[in-house]
């Protein structure tokens, strides 16, 4: 295939790059696709390298301004790596009520992880999502892909714990 | 055989999910096994409940039994007492806060008993994942009578006699969408359905896609008839992986059944849905910014002519509609817009859902017919306000919204009264405030939303969000002006009528509700330099007053950054170089020492 030139990347291996360019097959003929091969293309490498962006952009025979417009656009895309866990705090109106932002600064106080940041140690990610829409449980958070509610500062650094 | 004669419905949503409804399941199974029960007892993992708050929850049909807070240990206990032997376990039955009285029937627990379930009448009843559950429930029924006896005339005006309006928040009339995109020209046609639930707060098209995930089809598909569309979308939002799952699962069902694909149930009509995953973007809840997001552009608004019905998702005419709205139509079809139109006020029909949550003793779902007021909505169904604290506004309609206070709460939910007092409909996100909630704080967090939400195309919404924001910030900060609010006032008006679609024209409504209604805070931020809620982090002292110390030690203990100096019978020092104000050391003291 034609677009199908490597270039070095730490965080991407030959395997991947080969289920990217069988992503980038699959709907490079469909209109409106973007956003799909991004978040597919993420989903195996977690976050999206530039040069990531630069490939799909060849793949898919679209300008790489329009695929980092879209990339930048959409919080569903990082261009920065991830940690291994990446933890989900509601920012939702229920949530805020409920107090998650002293669940924020716990864990803030406890890894130094900022909002959208993540730890040296790339163990964990944190983020600020939009409601997440489990009101009922607020304050809300997700570990990967494990929901925890209720979750006040007291307990968040016990939860976080169990992640290594 | 032994027949079934006992059937479980466990709720499967997010919320009873989270609190261990499927640990629960297997409990139960294993004990149905053990006592040679299997068969007898069934068990039905269903869509959510609606009553979240004390999940997880299980209706024991057919008495309609209703279980609350289940642990895997109750397991045994319910099924040698209940299933076995007939009596109901006390213990795990609601119990009715005001007067301590047991309700061991759902339908006469005061939550449910004052709604009406339209939009929501499968939830709970129905395993989502089994396409024949709906159709016993006289699921497709609307769609075949809207593809073989009606003409998409018929259809639109059953829907315009039905009086349903958006549910999404504007509350355009449904039908008359359908009749300009009827007569618009164009061979290629779209239906959407938006299920991008974005205001934070609200999550009832969550949970009528986890639960009832074929009543939206089921509305698309006579939306394509009405209309004469042969292609649907269904933009669903990434945070919601188990709607997006039920969908496909749905979506697969329909097809086997010949429901959806080519010439559906005979009739010669053909429609086709897809899912089409959003990526994270408030503003593509806005029509035309989603039509550009499922074009795979930035989810940016267009100006508005022409509209969508005319020129919509690829130039093409277009109808998009809410999740709520789809699920209302097929029996709107099947029972007549007479029907429908019979329940509430002259220009709002039908019911609405509200995610009720925030601090009010019963969270979760409830559907109320319009012309309920706000006050049975609060008190009522939710119960009132915990800890006996006192109720301060209920927030509606999310970022676009507003707050109600408490002289108004006798609103009666409908699209106009609703407006008059300075909220919106909205798409349903009832949050309701205490008095420990700072009303400045508030709105500079729905601010803070937009701001950080807003697409950046039109300057006024861009800039003028922003500079809403740090006036708000300052305040929150001890650092308001006088002639603040006037500036907010003023900024608050350009944005409100120079903004290019609805998320800007509708964003300074929390700031001009919150001051039309508590002023008096906005003036205590800026004259007294206090938060009157005592919310603001760096309007608190922290300090500690000695007099009102009772030297327990709680913020000792709670401190995450070692700020705090106590011993046994000495007053606690707050050290205000470590301090990080993360307030955890207020909300711990019992005795308001802190200041």
């Amino acid at each position: 295939m034609k677009y199908a030139i490597y270039s070095q990347h730490p965080d991407i291996n030959p395997e991947m790059w080969v289920d990217i360019d069988k992503i980038i097959a699959k709907w490079r003929h469909i209109p409106g696709s973007v956003i799909t091969v991004l978040r597919e293309c993420q989903d195996i490498v977690r976050y999206l390298p530039s040069e990531l962006i630069v490939h799909i952009s060849k793949g898919m025979q679209i300008p790489v301004s329009q695929v980092f417009g879209v990339a930048t656009f959409y919080s569903f895309f990082s261009l920065t790596p991830k940690g291994r866990h990446n933890v989900k705090v509601c920012t939702g109106t229920a949530c805020y009520v409920k107090g998650i932002k002293e669940t924020i600064n716990r864990i803030y106080g406890k890894y130094h992880l900022k909002e959208g940041g993540t730890t040296e140690d790339r163990r964990f990610s944190l983020e600020g999502v939009r409601c997440l829409g489990a009101c009922g449980l607020a304050p809300v958070m997700v570990v990967n892909k494990d929901i925890y509610g209720a979750v006040s500062a007291e307990k968040v650094v016990q939860i976080l714990e169990k992640y290594e | 055989m032994n027949q079934t004669r006992i059937q479980l419905m466990l709720c499967g949503g997010t919320g009873c999910h989270s609190t261990g409804c499927e640990k629960v399941r297997i409990a139960l199974l294993q004990e149905i096994e053990k006592q040679g029960l299997a068969g007898e007892v069934e068990i039905t993992i269903t869509g959510c409940n609606g009553f979240c708050a004390v999940g997880p929850v299980m209706v024991v049909l057919p008495e309609g039994i209703f279980y609350q807070k289940i642990q895997p240990e109750d397991a045994a206990e319910l099924v040698e007492s209940h299933f076995l032997r007939g009596t109901l376990v006390q213990r795990l039955l609601y119990k009715n806060p005001a007067n301590k009285k047991i309700i061991p029937k759902m339908d006469d627990i005061p939550f449910f008993s004052s709604q009406v379930f339209r939009a929501m009448r499968n939830k709970g009843l129905i395993d989502p994942e089994v396409i024949d559950e709906y159709i016993a429930r006289d699921g497709y029924f609307g769609a075949a009578k809207a593809l073989t006896e009606m003409s998409p005339d018929d259809i639109i005006n059953e829907m315009m006699t039905s009086g349903l309006r958006g549910r999404g928040g504007a509350g355009f009339p449904a039908g008359m969408k359908w009749k300009f995109a009827k007569e618009a020209k164009g061979d290629v046609k779209y239906v959407l359905c938006n299920a991008d639930e974005g205001d934070p707060g609200a999550f009832m098209d969550r949970s009528i896609l986890e639960s009832d995930p074929h009543s939206v089809l089921e509305g698309m598909i006579i939306a394509a008839k009405a209309i004469n569309s042969h292609k649907g979308y269904i933009y669903c939002r990434s945070e919601y992986p188990l709607a997006v799952k039920r969908l496909g699962i749905a979506i697969d069902q329909a097809k086997d059944y010949g429901l959806l694909g080519e010439d559906i149930l005979g009739s010669g009509f053909d429609f086709d849905v897809e899912v089409y995953q959003g990526a994270g973007a408030f503003v593509c809840g806005e029509e035309t910014a989603l039509m550009r997001s499922i074009e795979g552009k930035r989810g940016m608004p267009i100006p508005r002519p022409p509209f969508p019905a005319q020129k919509g998702l690829w130039g093409k005419p277009t109808i998009l509609n809410n999740v709520e709205t789809l699920a209302n139509v097929a029996q709107i079809i099947l029972n007549g817009g007479k029907w429908y139109a019979s329940i509430g006020t002259a220009t709002s029909k039908g019911t609405k859902v509200f995610a009720l949550s925030g601090d009010v003793c019963n969270i979760g779902l409830v559907e109320v017919p319009m012309g309920t007021t706000l006050k049975t909505l609060v008190y009522d169904i939710g119960g009132g306000i915990p800890d006996k604290r006192k109720f301060k506004a209920v927030q509606l309609g999310g970022p676009s919204g507003g707050c109600v206070p408490e002289r108004y709460l006798d609103t009666p939910i409908d699209y106009e009264e609703i407006s008059k007092v300075g909220a919106i409909m909205g798409s349903g996100g009832a949050i309701v405030m205490d008095n420990t909630t700072c009303m400045v704080d508030m709105a500079r967090y729905f601010m803070d939303f937009i701001q950080d939400e807003s697409c950046g195309k039109c300057t006024p919404c861009r800039e003028g969000t922003k500079h809403i924001l740090t006036l708000l910030e300052n305040m929150c900060k001890g650092k308001g002006k006088p002639g603040d609010i006037e500036q907010l006032l003023e900024l608050s008006d350009v944005v409100k009528k120079s903004s290019l679609c609805g998320l800007g024209q509708t964003a300074p409504n929390p700031v001009l509700s919150t001051l039309k209604y508590f002023r008096d805070e906005y003036e205590a931020h800026i004259f007294d330099k206090t938060c009157p809620a005592k919310i603001c982090p760096d309007l608190v002292k922290f300090q500690v007053e000695s007099d009102k110390c009772k030297m327990c030690g709680l913020c000792f203990k709670s401190c995450p950054a070692d700020a705090i100096t106590w011993k046994k019978k000495e007053v606690a020092v707050i050290d205000k170089t470590k301090c990080i104000k993360c307030m955890s050391c207020y909300d711990k003291c019992k005795f308001d020492a802190i200041l």
